[in-house]
């Protein structure tokens, strides 16, 4: 019996010919992650292991992100118990405020997590990284404390999903709308569990950016991990960038999937998931223009050249309706200056937006764009849970950043064509 | 073990961010989180509830987020166990990483109401609703979830299997 990708990669981490759904394997891990949320709590449970030192201090990543640079007091603290923790083990990867970005878009950028890798995060969203080929997936803060003392994790295979996208993508669709309206198709726990696998003509076409956007979202599925398998598009990404060595997998053609999901791409409009949940999406010709007060540009999901780009080329020339604000983020310090090299942040100034420094900030409720009660806001980012982004009388939409762009302009949501 | 307490019923698909909103993770001080624990979904939740309360939700409790202040903030809270229909994955293994007892149980959630007087056998996966007389059965914790609490969670786990994974730091 066949192996699908997922399963190649855990039988290996496991020191194991083959591996099946349910499965519980002891996986060595490549990489593991905490931020300055998460991290704090590890740091508390690993120091009660009794183990003096991390598995590999190459290999444990400590990214404050979520509430950098510190929103508070409190915050500072966190941030202070990372940063010493990060001196003390003489971690190789901690990223200082000024040098850092939030941790999904980092983490590959550095090339610290690659096509093959096991990757456990203290972040939902670490399941972005299996865009690169990579098994990656969210874990609680003791699972991360017990993973950076022995370099191992017990996990559950995974059952694959796997889906199937064929067509050409039309102009201002892409990875966003594809995740979000697969997301409204199986739900909000369509894929619990189970690994979501994205194949077919259009994911083949897909940059790096749309799969990362893709992968980023497959825990609001409640999958346990997004995965594409990689090709030369990724082989391209990974060169001259990989820290390490990487493997590339491929599933075998007998491989079993639980069940098999095929769209067609060619006929999609952009996305928009209504509050409160990411699974209530519409096609944005008909999202009513709702009137909305702020957007947000940015996070692990949407925070990326590609998409402030797309972002850049709707508002060039343009101004920011009179009702909203603007909040662009990069996604990290990298992007940050290549977008400004590009001219992007000079669009986005001239056009009314205010350019944040790279953090997590307002896409959990944090800071830097927190909404009031009644107050409406749309958002690249990945949740739109009651209260995600401030008081619980508020609204967060979801869409991908071109209809972002469009929505600004336009004070309530539009597609891009409404604008241009 | 028995536990015993008031049911508070909540719905479908309770997210971390309405166990325990984002904008109190600047601390990870359980009594703190504690005070405001299933603020967003009911704001009279942390003022009102009594130790050995029990949550009863429905499908999908615990989605989103990978914040362990969520089961923690439960705890914290007095709160004795959690019921739903389903978990989403990483809530799942924070509540027994921790210490939280969570029972899976679909008919239990459905037919539970608020107020509800429960009773739960811990061992034997029972719950018993005193107030209308009914008794349900949660799905069994697999067997290695089962060696995660017998240990104490998992540190404890991992302390005892230390020796023999630990490997030599360069």
């Amino acid at each position: 019996m066949g192996m699908t990708i997922t399963e190649k990669i855990l039988a290996a981490a496991a020191g194991k010919k083959a591996v099946r759904p349910g499965e519980l394997v002891n996986a060595k891990v490549d990489l593991v992650l905490g931020n300055d949320i998460t991290a704090p709590m590890a740091i508390q449970e690993f120091e009660k292991i009794g183990v003096a030192e991390v598995f590999d201090r190459d290999r444990v990543v400590l990214v404050p992100d979520h509430f950098v640079p510190n929103k508070d007091i409190k915050s500072a603290e966190q941030a202070k118990i990372v940063r010493e923790f990060a001196r003390r083990q003489k971690l190789t990867h901690y990223f200082e405020v000024g040098r850092m970005g939030i941790e999904h878009c980092l983490l590959p950028e550095e090339g610290l997590v690659g096509p093959g890798d096991v990757v456990v995060g203290a972040d939902s969203h670490t399941c972005t990284y299996g865009a690169l080929g990579a098994f990656s997936t969210g874990v609680g803060s003791t699972d991360l404390a017990a993973a950076m003392a022995l370099g191992e994790i017990w996990l559950k295979v995974p059952a694959s999903l796997k889906f199937v996208y064929s067509g050409e993508l039309p102009p201002w669709v892409g990875g966003k709308d594809l995740i979000l309206y697969t997301i409204g198709d199986i739900g909000v726990d369509g894929a619990a569990y189970r690994a979501m696998e994205f194949t077919g003509p259009a994911i083949a076409k897909l940059s790096m950016d749309g799969r990362f956007t893709m992968a980023n979202m497959a825990v609001e599925a409640g999958a346990k991990n997004g995965i594409v398998p990689p090709d030369e598009i990724t082989r391209e990404y990974v060169q001259g960038r990989a820290k390490r060595s990487y493997q590339f997998y491929a599933g075998d053609p007998d491989a079993e999937y639980a069940k098999v999901y095929e769209y067609d791409v060619s006929e999609m409009e952009p996305a928009v998931a209504f509050p409160h949940l990411p699974e209530n999406v519409r096609p944005v010709s008909a999202a009513g223009h709702v009137k909305i007060d702020q957007v947000v540009i940015g996070s692990c999901t949407n925070g990326r050249l590609e998409d402030l780009r797309l972002a850049a080329g709707v508002l060039a020339g343009k101004k920011v309706h009179p009702d909203v604000r603007l909040i662009v983020i990069p996604g990290t310090q990298k992007i940050y200056l290549q977008a400004l090299q590009e001219g992007l942040i000079k669009i986005f100034i001239e056009a009314g937006a205010v350019v944040s420094t790279p953090t997590c900030g307002p896409c959990l409720g944090g800071y830097m764009g927190v909404l009031a009660a009644g107050e409406r806001c749309l958002a690249t980012t990945n949740r739109n849970f009651v209260g995600r982004m401030g008081h619980r009388e508020s609204e967060v939409y979801l869409s991908n950043p071109a209809v972002a762009a469009a929505s600004a302009i336009a004070g309530c949501i539009v597609g891009p064509k409404e604008v241009l | 073990m028995i536990l015993q307490g008031k049911a508070w019923k909540f719905g479908d698909d309770i997210n971390t961010d309405l166990i325990i909103p984002a904008r109190y993770l600047n601390t990870s001080d359980p009594s703190e989180l504690a005070g405001h624990c299933m603020e967003d979904a009911d704001p009279e939740f942390p003022r009102k509830v009594q130790p050995g309360d029990i949550i009863v939700a429905g499908k999908n409790f615990g989605s989103g987020s990978s914040r362990e202040h969520a089961p923690l903030a439960i705890k914290a809270a007095g709160v004795s166990c959690v019921i739903a229909g389903s978990y989403a994955r990483i809530f799942y293994r924070n509540a027994f990483n921790i210490g939280l007892p969570i029972f899976e149980a679909p008919e239990a959630a459905e037919r539970i109401q608020s107020g509800d007087l429960l009773r739960v056998d811990v061992d034997k996966g029972i719950i018993t609703n005193l107030s209308r007389r009914e008794e349900y059965r949660a799905t069994p914790i697999p067997p290695f979830m089962q060696e995660i609490i017998s240990a104490g969670g998992l540190i404890d786990y991992v302390k005892k299997q230390k020796k023999q994974y630990q490997r030599t730091v360069p």
